[in-house]
């Protein structure tokens, strides 16, 4: 296995649309790195330029210690997993798992051994007689990984591997290319637009957005300490909320209004670069799991709370998700619009109405005994180290 | 539980009942038949009477009523027409036209349908006006090609009719082609191509044998047309290069139509034709892809 840089990539398609710009990334001998993003960020097309299946218009690719701009696929020694599989219909499972070696002119007895071996890792002894089309999704699912698996290649791709799974199926093949990718050791780079895969498979993730890297980090890092309201918007389910706020300060301590209401700044949160925030609009954002149920929480502090309307509840079992009006703007930069794109348009639609209306709804993760209902008042403490801030204008998280 | 409720409620036909639903059956099962055996008989009634004629002594050709089958039956004809008037002559010139046209418009058309369909070569228009060729009949250009024709001193030559042929099946077989890769899914070129394939590998080893289909569809029609292709073969070819059919037009001539050997000829020249037929069947019935590719 080998280490794959990549420095400075650009792409820019013949019919002038830019899909990567400037990115650069270092994925370490042995490391998971998840490429993340909604559709159209670059993920995919940097992903192919890796395979070499798609031509930089700048920038090089590094894998092991050659540059591979200019090679074809095949002289890269990387394999690639495919979102739809691409198994080769008219071939049984054996000789799709022979079909690289048998073009690498290995000999017969060591293609025989590479490819059972890597079927019996996989689960796929039974099946080597099959052709694809008797096969069901986890299986063909398997082989391809198989095949990607007995070259033993410098790098894998994977091109959203598990996609076309259904939840469960998923869920159980994640856990295995998990499993797999830690016996290998091997170098991968992954792509996916679900977010939960991102987080709990990479060893770190980058996100992309319109072609950029917005961070790139571990997982806990992405999620504690998002470098921007895209990133925060993004990592995250449901959403992180987002409300235009101000900065101000009383009794000698920072605090946050937005609408009519103030939440004092606990000491985890309270960064000196926020002072230059002071009278500043700014954006607030809080993530629904640390919002709770006041009446759930009695020794939370006042300066701690604030009352919002319930609009939706959803009972999960092991907790509630409240939707809950709050009497304040929602804030639309660029990223929130984006990311409310990428759900839906008529997301997007809902949050310019929200603006028109002078509120902003947020979503809790309550616990399972409150008994917010529908149309209610319901009063919401926001833990330690809740808030997040964001320049109202750049997005940009305020550090320091 | 509610579905079979309902069908053991549903009451039982009276006796009256079923012997009209029987009567109706009947009728339509005669009809069917009819029908059937009234197409068959438009089908294979023309075949019957030319494997009839090609053994019939020529006193038996033109009776009223007709002879059904003949009392001695003969092969004469067969061996005059194959031996004595160039059948065999024919039948060789067309298998050679006809192998070559099959090859070439097979390879050309793959290659040409493959740059069009993964290079978009050609852009958006050229598919189409590769089809469009078939659009003009062809009788509009017989004479400005015997003039080129004779120009190259082509007149009479296996290879030129065989060139001809090739531009008028080409169109049909990057057509069937093209429409072939493009709903292969690129992937497993690719996949191919991160395997270790060059791009001629990738179409040989895994596009070519998914097209396989498409390819055999091309191929028969490209030698169903140079075997039966008449009107060009008349005007450019006259005595080396005469195919099949040119060779049986010529048994009816003014004087004497010959019909048995014409028969014979004909009866020998279909079946290649009909041997084709059923090879072709199998594989035209089968998508290969399938499975290939989830979703």
């Amino acid at each position: 296995m080998a280490q794959v840089t990549i420095e400075h990539l650009g792409k820019t398609f013949s019919e002038g649309t830019e899909a990567v710009r400037d990115l650069s990334l270092e994925i370490g001998d042995g490391e998971l790195v998840v490429l993340v993003g909604p559709s159209g960020c670059g993920k995919t097309t940097t992903l192919r330029m890796v395979a070499g299946l798609e031509e930089t218009t700048s920038g090089t690719i590094t894998i092991g210690d050659r540059v591979v701009n200019h090679l074809p696929p095949r002289e890269r020694d990387i394999a690639m997993v495919f979102q739809n599989y691409a198994l080769y219909p008219h071939k049984t499972v054996y000789e799709n798992l022979a079909f690289p070696l048998k073009l690498r002119r290995l000999s017969k007895p060591e293609i025989d051994d590479r490819v059972r071996r890597s079927a019996r890792l996989l689960g796929l002894e039974d099946l080597l007689g099959r052709k694809p089309r008797q096969l069901s999704g986890g299986q063909r699912q398997r082989v391809a990984m198989g095949r990607a698996i007995v070259r033993e290649p410098q790098a894998f791709l994977m091109d959203e591997p598990l996609s076309n799974l259904d939840a469960k199926l998923r869920t159980q093949m994640r856990a295995e290319i998990h499993r797999l990718q830690r016996e290998l050791q091997a170098t991968t780079i992954y792509v996916t637009h679900d977010q939960v895969e991102a987080m709990t498979l990479g060893d770190r993730v980058a996100l992309l957005r319109k072609g950029e890297l917005q961070q790139m980090a571990t997982p806990q890092e992405l999620y504690d300490k998002p470098t921007n309201v895209f990133v925060a918007g993004f990592i995250g389910s449901p959403a992180m909320n987002f409300v235009g706020a101000e900065l101000g300060r009383r009794d000698g301590h920072l605090e946050v209004t937005f609408g009519q209401q103030s939440l004092r700044l606990h000491e985890s949160e309270a960064r000196p670069g926020l002072e230059a925030y002071i009278g500043r609009r700014c954006v607030l954002g809080i993530r629904p799991e640390h919002l709770e149920d006041a009446a759930l929480e009695s020794g939370a502090p006042a300066d701690r709370r604030f009352r919002g309307k319930v609009e939706v509840r959803e009972g999960l079992g092991s907790e509630v998700v409240v939707h809950f009006q709050v009497e304040a703007p929602p804030t639309l930069t660029e990223d929130v619009r984006e990311l409310a794109l990428d759900v839906d348009a008529a997301a997007l639609a809902d949050l310019e109405r929200e603006q028109q209306l002078h509120e902003t709804v947020f979503v809790g993760r309550f616990g399972a005994s409150t008994k917010a209902a529908e149309g209610d008042a319901v009063e919401v403490v926001a833990e330690h180290g809740a808030l997040h801030f964001f320049d109202a204008e750049s997005g940009r998280r305020i550090s320091l | 539980m509610a579905a079979v409720g309902a069908r053991a409620r549903k009451p039982r036909p009276s006796g009256a009942e079923r012997m009209i639903l029987g009567r109706r059956l009947r009728v339509e099962g005669v009809l069917r038949f009819a029908f059937i055996g009234l197409f068959l008989l438009f089908l294979l009634g023309p075949l019957y009477w030319v494997f009839v004629t090609s053994i019939k002594p020529v006193a038996d050709y033109q009776t009223v009523p007709p002879v059904w089958f003949p009392d001695s039956p003969t092969s004469i004809h067969f061996s005059a027409a194959l031996n004595d008037l160039r059948g065999w002559t024919g039948l060789k010139n067309s298998a050679i036209v006809a192998g070559i046209v099959t090859v070439v418009s097979v390879l050309v058309g793959t290659a040409a349908a493959y740059s069009m369909a993964r290079f978009r070569t050609g852009g958006k228009n050229l598919a189409f006006w590769v089809l469009s060729q078939r659009i003009m009949p062809p009788i509009a250009v017989v004479i400005p090609i015997f003039l080129i024709y004779r120009e190259l001193d082509l007149i009479d030559n296996r290879f030129g009719l065989a060139a001809l042929y090739v531009v008028f099946t080409l169109p049909f077989s990057i057509w069937m082609m093209y429409t072939y890769f493009r709903q292969m899914p690129v992937e497993l070129e690719e996949a191919a191509l991160v395997d270790g394939c060059t791009r001629w590998q990738a179409l040989w080893k895994v596009a070519w044998p998914l097209a396989a289909p498409g390819i055999v569809s091309a191929a028969a029609f490209a030698f169903v047309f140079s075997w039966t292709e008449f009107l060009f073969a008349l005007v450019l070819t006259s005595n080396e290069a005469v195919t099949v059919p040119v060779v049986i037009s010529q048994f009816l001539a003014f004087q004497a139509a010959q019909f048995g050997e014409s028969s014979a000829l004909s009866l020998c020249a279909m079946v290649p034709a009909l041997f084709l037929g059923f090879l072709v069947q199998k594989h035209l019935v089968r998508g290969l892809t399938l499975g290939a590719v989830q979703g």
